[in-house]
């Protein structure tokens, strides 16, 4: 017989209370990273080594601009997620472990304000 | 002090180290080592945008950074890591849907996936140095 109450067996959330939401953030994340992967690369390998004025020129598309921001917004989700479940793995002192989601949460939002605030202004024209 | 003796020298389960590497694992924890080092890869990427965003004079000294010896062999690196976690990641989804798990079938994607990513990684490489 199930302890579980009706409530919670339609919820589906278990102990944690997040339910499948990570390994599905996760997946999505995954499922667009493949096709925003080869953009990156296409765009890096044509870029790479061309005077800053190219860059400029480039990034003033608004779909290269849009492509970057869906890209870095993509990876920096996927990575965030990715980390979290490496420190959830290894750290087991509670108090580091916090320190260390807090940290993966600072780490991923600086850079994706960074590198969002970067091609914003790139885009609008350098 | 017996009893800490017993608590300190219980027995753990065995860990890695006690097995032999297969190529399912070794990509298993590769995926794993790739994703976490691109992690800090990105940094780079952001690096590199903010230098452009920064102007011409900071965007040189970024840019002769990466394309010195030294980075080069990082970008090389990361062109892998990132060519065999996408790899290894359609993998992972293509087991979501609950096909080629069997022990044959995933040992060669193992492989496919190594092979893969060894051989989109020189193919950029190739593309980059012809641009």
């Amino acid at each position: 017989m199930s302890m579980r109450t009706p409530l919670g067996k339609v919820l589906g959330l278990g102990s944690a209370r997040e339910g499948t939401e990570h390994f599905w953030r996760q997946r999505v994340t995954a499922v667009a990273n493949v096709p925003l992967t080869l953009f990156l690369v296409w765009l890096v390998v044509s870029l790479f080594g061309k005077s800053h004025q190219t860059i400029l020129d480039t990034l003033s598309s608004p779909l290269i601009a849009i492509g970057l921001l869906l890209t870095m917004a993509s990876m920096l989700y996927h990575m965030r997620l990715g980390m979290q479940t490496i420190i959830e793995d290894y750290i087991h002192a509670e108090g580091v472990k916090i320190l260390l989601l807090m940290g993966n949460t600072f780490f991923t939002f600086a850079i994706g304000i960074s590198a969002g605030f970067a091609i914003l202004k790139l885009g609008f024209g350098g | 002090m017996a009893e800490a003796d017993i608590r300190a020298k219980r027995p753990l389960s065995p860990h890695l180290q006690i097995y032999k590497p297969i190529p399912t694992m070794v990509m298993s924890i590769l995926h794993r080592v790739t994703g976490a080092a691109m992690y800090f890869g990105i940094l780079l990427v952001a690096w590199w945008l903010v230098a452009a965003a920064s102007g011409p004079a900071y965007y040189e000294f970024c840019h002769a950074i990466l394309s010195s010896w030294p980075g080069m062999i990082v970008l090389f690196g990361f062109t892998w890591a990132l060519m065999h976690h996408m790899l290894g990641g359609i993998r992972h989804l293509i087991w979501d849907t609950g096909h080629l798990f069997d022990k044959e079938t995933s040992t060669k994607l193992a492989w496919a996936t190594l092979i893969g990513s060894v051989g989109l990684t020189v193919l950029i490489w190739i593309l980059a140095a012809a641009v």
